[in-house]
């Protein structure tokens, strides 16, 4: 199906030049009305999410902090990774959290547990965080400069995809419980990623998932996506992960220390 | 699912317009969406009536015009034009295609009074 149009096949009216496919035709434009005008926009429909997001990099950079956006589908193991990165980061450098669930503080309480601190973000019927509630999270959390700030986003392998939050990266978490074709099938969020962590390693002998399947099927949406397997129950990955990170560090923060 | 909080970024772009240019009502958005956007444009309409209402654009038809996917196919090397994120290349039919542009979302213009 046509993911601009939802019309099926058949359309033989498209203009010269467009993809080979048979594709929805453009909609036929409507003769002015009387005592109308017509405005050109001609303005992203993020515009404002986007403005938000550069201020977000703009104040990131100001204090050398190191953003990543970790997302997957509820439950692949965000916050339990979150809670062993911070105790192999901790003692090295800061690191702060800002949680966004839906609901409830649950998520940030875990973090704080680990002695980090953490900010929630709750979206109530919102399926994803964006740059302005980040924004605010940011200026109450205060990450002290150098360190890292993990952003997790809410569980859910689509909308958050779409949202720039100013991030120095995104990061996308697959469990190996959900099946290999995730990415075939929510490929908007494997192509926006920067890292596939895959997760729940721990469980690989107890479920029917084919490792270099999954790795396949990511790289068919992301060619050059880089990918490391993990636990957050054993620690397996974990160094690897960490070393990712400090990849990522601004050459900046580097100097500084 | 997002098509609702990107319909209200549309409702809020319009009023600004509205302040800017000065008008009262709109009778059409055009709205480019990429081929490869990663919006539902059944669920785009139903959010796009809803979000209006009790704006300036309530009521307003909504205008879709699809703009092409594109991507960079690594088997031959040149920019190809796809529809959908998994089509393999029309040249070369490989699937190890990098999408380059059409998944953007923008408001093109409107028609006002
Ligand atoms: N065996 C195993 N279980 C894990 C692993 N990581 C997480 N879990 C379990 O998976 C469940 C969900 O983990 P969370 O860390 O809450 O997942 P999440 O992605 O933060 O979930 P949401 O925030 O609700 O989207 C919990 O019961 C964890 O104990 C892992 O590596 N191995
Ligand atoms: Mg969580
Ligand atoms: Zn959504
Ligand atoms: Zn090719």
């Amino acid at each position: 199906m046509c993911t601009t149009c939802g019309c099926g096949d058949g359309h033989e009216d498209h203009p010269q030049g467009h993809a080979p496919n048979p594709l929805a035709p453009w909609s036929a434009p409507a003769p002015l009305a009387h005592g109308t005008r017509l405005i050109s926009l001609e303005v992203d429909v993020l515009e404002k999410n986007d403005r938000y997001a550069a201020a977000n990099r703009a104040a990131f950079a100001s204090h050398a902090v190191q953003a990543i956006n970790l997302m997957s589908s509820p439950g692949s193991g965000k916050t339990s990774l979150l809670v062993r990165t911070i105790e192999a980061i901790r003692g090295t450098r800061p690191v702060a959290v800002i949680e966004g669930d839906q609901e409830t503080a649950r998520d940030a309480e875990r973090i704080r547990a680990t002695g980090a601190p953490a900010t929630q973000i709750n979206t109530g019927k919102g399926c994803h965080l964006d740059a302005e509630a980040v924004g605010r999270a940011v200026a109450t959390l205060a990450p002290a400069a150098g360190g890292v700030l993990f952003i997790e986003n809410v569980g859910n392998l689509v909308c958050p995809a779409a949202f720039d939050l100013g991030e120095a990266a995104k990061v996308v978490v697959l469990s190996v419980t959900e099946g290999e074709d995730k990415p075939l099938k929510y490929p908007e969020m494997f192509r926006v990623a920067s890292l596939l962590l895959l997760n729940k390693a721990d469980l690989l002998p107890y479920v029917d998932f084919d490792v270099d399947f999954a790795l396949q099927c990511a790289r068919r949406v992301n060619p050059g996506l880089t990918a490391i397997l993990t636990s957050a129950k054993s620690g397996a990955g974990i160094d690897e992960w960490l070393d990712w990170i400090e990849r990522g560090r601004p050459p900046r923060i580097a100097a500084v220390r | 699912m997002h098509e609702m909080s990107l319909c209200q970024s549309i409702a809020e772009l319009i009023e600004d317009a509205a302040r800017r240019e000065r008008f009262q009502r709109v009778r059409t958005v055009t709205l480019e969406v990429g081929r490869l956007a990663a919006v539902e444009p059944e669920a785009l309409e139903f959010c796009f009536e809803a979000a209006m209402r009790g704006g300036r654009a309530e009521g307003a038809r909504l205008e879709i015009v699809a703009t092409d996917g594109r991507a960079w196919c690594l088997g031959c090397g040149r920019e190809i034009l796809i529809s959908r994120p998994l089509d393999p290349c029309p040249h070369c039919g490989g699937g190890q295609v990098q999408v380059t542009g059409g998944t953007e979302m923008r408001i093109k213009a409107l028609e006002v009074e």
